[in-house]
């Protein structure tokens, strides 16, 4: 069998998962890995990518049940099927420009995040707000201090992509570009992938039960075109690249923040050596990624599925959707909306 | 703006990644705050006092730029014995008639001149109709000084004789004098007072503005329409001018004020004007009275000096682009053909018209006024009573179907039977489906090439208005009606093309429309600046302050060489108007003797060996003209400037600190309260603006609620301000039709403070009720400190937010926030006053049918609201106060 040796390989450390994918000669001949920098602390939240997004790829719309979430300014409530980006609305009474109407409050209600169940968190999908967090402060709190978050999530295209792992059909595969992309002419619709991504990203559509999620613009890429959604940003918050580069850029933003007392700052998916080998779509923060309703640690489902086999032989193949989906039912309890 | 302009927003995070500060001053935290350095709430409808305090901190602490505003601002020049500032007369100023709301402006003059007789608008009195006011005396008024704001979009009031200065600025008659005593009174107290902003917040907005304010350093100013929307609109914008010229922040690179315009090229549609008063580049509309021939028109209407003293010359060309081989001197180029004011003919005035049944036909192009115009129901109880209406939109808008399915439909007070008016709907293409040109608000022209055709019977403004004028001048001819001629004679030869969709039905070429625009000579050669009009007929052209847009016949809009391949000012992206000068008055960027301010803001400068100007942009001065020029004791005109006149459309050559003419509410900007306010004017004895225009619009759907101390006035206790939100545009028409933008902001909904919704039981997520004079509507309630409560006045006064996007048709519905609005107005521009009223608010939905009008009923008794509520005249000084003695 020819999966374990590949799947050990992809997780020891920095990979070039295009060449992994099968991609090129092993020394490279395919295209440089491409990916996202979202930096948070530039988005306005014009929700400009949510949109461009949903007409470059032909999505169809998907209006909020009930009307009105009343999360802040986020009526589309996180990633799924319908929705490849998303920008969260975080409101928190913490200082950011110094905001004061001069106003004592009488009776402060702390909204401390130290409580936070980080599981039920990534549970309920990424860029979630969680339930018992109001993303807009609907009682009297502390004085004066506030600030906005805005944050535009994506699939993160990870460097260990546990959807493409337990993929039975190869719908989903890895481009020559180091992105993951589902094929939705292949896709049987059985569901393996969406308690295997730890960001809780990828989801089946209600009406076909087929798996969507963002394709990075995969047929932008190949005519030499950026993305819909970094195409549309009107202040480069989301910024397309070759990820060496992107990790670069970030690397240098994130130093002039700290370098300017924004000692809060913080890059998420950057790191190759994390759960999942990196993310070719990171972010840089302004809060812990909780807040933003991002798992703190995420690890690539499939981890402990070499190990495994080496134990229990070619009859491992049998179980990778099984133990997926048992190692899903701890992570995924409810929450999401679609 | 980065909630309405989130395109333009990217250089404002260009700026601050350059290490700009960024300061937001709104009621409301926003998109915009979220990404400033400091957002300052204050209360809706304050911006006056809060700037005011401003320019009184900078006076005290002589932080104002010194040099620059001895030589470029009217600061030294002495006012006539005559004016009475409002310090002495508790809040008005000298000349107020306060029965017929009106400021006779003579004692406003400069010492030694004469403020010219005023001229142009004239139709506008006191905020009344000239006609049938008071019968005999109607001639008579209608000849009296007169505002004539709208006569001054790019010009400046006319003005002659030599006016008397102290450049030592000491004198007290001084307009730098009067300008100190005036806001002397805008303390920072004063400013926590009436605006709810902290001292310590507000003496850092003051700190920071100053010191970025130097030689060296340059501050600008932008504004929507928050600061527009009130009857004191005009004045907010004056305020932000005298300070930007005290700072020396006018005519300077990373300078000026910025209005952020509502739609894309509303600016062009100001030079270019859908407007009732004024012609294409500013150009005053003709009055029935005075303007009787050409000469006397041009005469009254011209400057003696600068460059609106060429105005005939703009206005010939005008003549003969519209009117081309018809317009000859013999005939005065058709001067005669030009339509003439008998009165003021602003929107709401028009929908006055329709409801008396003097306006019987109405085209909506791109408009929705039965959701997005100040009293939603008054907009249609008009529309409702003409014979006919056209409505040109995307998708079928309030305004197209409020006959049988509107709000009045619902409560009784209409039936579709009753309504006689026949109503046209025609599709509209989309901006992407045709060619043509935005003007943004930096003036600069960018062209916009047809993407595909539009789809199905849609067909762009320019198809309709060019095959509706080529379908009445068939009907018309051979007519030998002289009426007729006007439309006849018209040079309507426009080329066209064929769309390949629709085979038969051409398209107007839309770069011809532009030619036209740019002109032309005798030879049909494309003119290249607006220096070669001439009104001798020798030249053509549809827009004087965009000549030049075409020259050499290469469509100059439609360049896009990027900023990468050219200096910083990019003067080859698109096209500014006038001259393609990226900044206006920009002489100023140097000191009275040519040199840069500084190296680090150089911009201009006078080349004194090659003996003219020189630097980054075009010069807006002439460009030979040196700085140590002093023009001869009797040249008119352009040559009357002097080498240091670096506000060159001004008629004084000045930035204009105090307005000795031109605006009909005060030479100075006052804070007054809004129309419906929940405070009492904590700076004057006068409530509101004493001049606002409210007679025309008195109706019984258009109530004013008490205000302030009034009588009934806590019965609206709470603040209201409308805005929008990222995700919708405007009314909707653009957005609640696409699902990708309806779902992003699925319902209408009202933003409160955590405060509010606990004094008023409101809900997160639940329903309440937003009430006024004019009626209720139901929202779901946001509660955010979005919205924060503010200190005013001695107590906590919370606010409403409503974006105003919905209305009953579409993929997202609601209810439309101008329900609630009234169409009292600015005296100056006549726009409404959205952004600041006073409302109710309860938990729960409002009533349906006619329990509506019931309980807008019961809260008329409980306020004991009257037809003559919130109208009481202005007090001058000498009665009891405005509105004390008014319910």
């Amino acid at each position: 069998m020819t999966a374990e040796p590949q799947l050990r390989h992809a997780l020891s450390g920095d990979a070039d998962p295009a060449a992994l994918g099968g991609h090129g000669d092993g020394t490279g001949g395919h295209p440089p890995r491409m990916g996202f920098f979202t930096d948070t602390s530039v988005c306005i939240g014009c929700k400009a990518c949510e949109v461009a997004c949903k007409e470059w790829n032909a999505i169809p719309a998907d209006f909020p049940d009930g009307g009105f979430p009343g999360t802040s300014m986020d009526n589309s409530q996180g990633l799924g099927a319908d929705t490849w980006r998303h920008v969260a609305f975080v409101e928190q009474r913490r200082p950011l420009g110094g905001q004061d109407p001069g106003l004592p409050r009488a009776d402060p209600t702390q909204h401390d995040l130290g409580h936070l169940d980080v599981l039920s968190l990534a549970g309920q999908g990424s860029s979630s707000a969680p339930a018992h967090i109001p993303a807009s402060p609907a009682e009297p709190g502390a004085a004066g201090d506030f600030r906005w978050l805005m944050s535009s999530d994506v699939c993160k295209h990870c460097t260990h992509a546990a959807c493409l792992d337990v993929c039975p059909t190869g719908s989903l595969f890895r481009t020559e570009f180091g992105t993951v992309v589902v094929q939705e002419d292949i896709c049987n619709g059985c569901g393996y992938c969406i308690p295997a991504c730890p960001y809780g990203v990828i989801d089946q559509r209600k009406d076909d039960g087929r798996a969507w999620k963002c394709t990075l613009c995969y047929d932008r890429l190949g005519v030499g075109a950026e993305p819909a959604c970094a195409k549309a940003c009107p202040t480069d918050s989301i910024q397309f690249g070759p990820l060496e580069e992107l990790r670069e850029r970030a690397d240098a933003r994130l130093a002039r923040l700290h370098d300017t007392g924004i000692t809060e700052a913080r890059l998420y998916g950057r790191d190759p050596d994390d759960g999942v080998g990196g993310d070719g779509a990171f972010f840089l923060l302004l809060d812990e990624p909780e807040v933003y309703g991002l798992p703190p640690d995420p690890v690539v489902t499939t981890r402990d599925l070499p190990r495994m086999w080496k134990h229990v032989g070619m009859a491992a193949l049998s179980l990778v959707g099984g133990v997926a989906a048992a190692f899903a039912s701890t992570i995924v309890t409810g929450g999401r909306r679609r | 703006m980065a909630e309405c302009h989130p395109v333009g927003f990217q250089w404002v995070m260009e700026a601050k990644a350059r290490g700009a500060t960024v300061i937001h001053v709104d009621p409301r935290f926003t998109r915009t705050s979220a990404l400033a350095d400091l957002h300052v709430p204050l209360r809706a409808g304050t911006d006056i006092a809060f700037l005011g305090g401003i320019i009184n901190h900078v006076l005290e602490n002589e932080r104002y730029f010194h040099d620059y505003v001895v030589a470029y601002t009217n600061a030294s020049t002495l006012v006539g014995e005559d004016f009475v500032d409002t310090e002495d007369l508790d809040g008005v100023f000298s000349g107020l008639d306060p029965e017929e709301r009106h400021y006779d402006f003579s004692t406003w003059q400069y010492e030694g001149g004469e403020v010219q007789a005023a001229s142009g608008a004239r139709y506008q009195v006191a905020g009344e109709r000239v006609e049938g006011k008071d019968g005999s005396d109607g001639p008579r008024s209608g000849v009296r000084e007169a505002a004539r704001g709208e006569a001054h979009g790019s010009g400046g009031a006319g003005i002659t004789g030599d006016f008397e200065t102290d450049e030592t600025l000491q004198h007290p008659r001084t307009v730098f004098q009067i300008l100190k005593r005036h806001f002397s009174r805008y303390t920072p107290e004063m400013v926590a007072e009436t605006c709810g902003v902290p001292m310590e917040t507000f003496l850092r907005v003051c700190e920071l503005l100053e010191e970025n304010s130097t030689p060296e350093r340059t501050s600008a100013f932008v504004y929507s329409v928050g600061w527009t929307h009130h009857t004191v609109g005009v004045q907010y914008v004056r305020t932000a001018s005298i300070l930007q010229a005290l700072l020396g922040n006018i005519g300077r690179p990373g300078g000026g004020i910025l209005a952020l315009r509502g739609h894309a090229s509303i600016q062009g549609s100001t030079d270019i004007p859908t407007l009732f008063n004024i012609l294409p580049g500013y150009i005053p509309m003709l009055h029935a009275e005075s303007s009787t021939d050409l000469q006397t028109y041009v005469a009254a209407e011209k400057a003696e000096k600068g460059y609106w003293a060429e105005l005939g010359s703009y206005l010939v060309s005008l003549l003969k682009a519209w009117w081309g081989p018809a317009a000859t001197a013999e005939n005065e180029y058709c001067f005669d053909y030009l339509p003439r004011l008998t009165g003021s003919h602003s929107s709401f005035e028009t929908v006055m018209a329709q409801l008396e049944g003097e306006c019987k036909g109405y085209f909506l192009l791109g408009e929705n006024p039965a959701v997005g115009s100040a009293n939603a129901k008054m907009q249609r109880l008009g529309m409702a009573n003409l014979d006919w209406l056209v409505v040109r939109d995307f998708s079928l808008i309030e305004s197209a179907t409020w006959w049988k399915d509107g709000p009045e439909i619902e409560t009784g007070e209409m039936r579709t039977e009753d309504i006689g008016t026949e109503v046209f709907f025609l599709p509209a293409a989309a901006h992407t489906e045709k060619d043509g040109s935005f003007t943004n608000t930096q003036r600069l022209l960018q062209w916009h090439h047809q993407a595909v055709e539009p789809a199905g019977d849609a067909r762009s403004d320019l198809w309709f208005l060019f095959h509706l004028g080529r379908k009445i001048r068939e009907r018309l001819a051979g007519s030998t009606d002289e009426r007729d001629r006007p439309i006849l004679d018209l040079t309507w030869d426009y080329p066209t093309k064929p769309m390949p969709s629709h085979p038969g039905d051409d398209e107007p070429e839309a770069e011809a429309v532009l030619a036209e625009i740019n002109g032309w000579d005798g030879h049909g050669t494309p003119l290249s600046s607006y220096q070669q009009l001439r009104a001798d007929g020798s030249t053509a052209c549809g827009c004087w302050i965009y000549c030049g847009t075409y020259a050499d016949g290469v469509n100059q809009a439609a360049r896009r060489k990027p900023g990468t391949e050219q200096d910083w000012v990019a003067k080859e992206w698109g096209w500014a108007w006038p001259a393609n000068r990226r900044i206006l008055y920009n002489r100023a960027s140097a000191a009275p003797d040519g040199t840069p301010w500084s190296e680090r803001k150089a911009y201009l400068w006078w080349d004194a060996d090659e003996k003219k100007w020189v630097g980054h942009d075009v010069p807006d001065f002439s460009p030979t003209k040196a700085p140590d020029h002093v023009p001869p004791e009797d040249a008119t005109g352009v040559a009357a400037l002097s080498g240091t006149d670096a506000f060159i459309m001004q008629a004084d050559g000045k930035a204009w600190l105090y307005v000795p003419a031109g605006l009909t509410d005060g030479p100075l900007p006052a804070h007054y309260e809004s129309q419906e306010s929940p405070v009492d004017n904590p700076l004057y004895r006068q409530q509101r603006n004493p001049v606002r225009q409210i007679e025309p619009v008195v109706h019984p759907a258009d109530r004013f609620q008490p205000s302030g101390d009034e009588p009934g006035a806590q019965v609206f206790p709470y603040a209201l301000t409308t805005y929008r939100i990222a995700e919708h545009h405007t009314a909707g028409g653009m957005s609640r039709w696409s699902p990708y933008l309806s779902e992003l902001a699925p319902t209408m909904f009202c933003e409160v403070a955590p405060e509010l919704a606990r004094e008023r039981g409101l809900e997160h997520g639940g329903w309440a009720h937003v009430v006024t004079a004019r009626n209720v509507i139901e929202a779901r309630v946001m509660v955010t400190d979005r919205m924060p409560s503010l200190r005013v006045a001695g107590r906590v006064l919370h606010q409403v937010g409503l974006p105003y996007h919905w209305g009953p048709n579409g993929l997202v519905t609601g209810d439309a926030a101008n329900e609630l609005t009234s169409l009292v107005m600015d005296p100056n521009v006549h726009i409404m006053e959205t952004k600041a009223l006073a409302c109710d608010i309860r938990p729960g939905r409002r009533p349906r049918g006619p329990d509506r009008l019931a309980l807008v009923a019961d809260y008329h008794r409980r306020a004991g609201i009257t037809e003559r509520t919130g109208l009481d005249p202005a007090v001058g000084g000498a009665a009891g106060k405005d509105g004390k003695d008014g319910t």
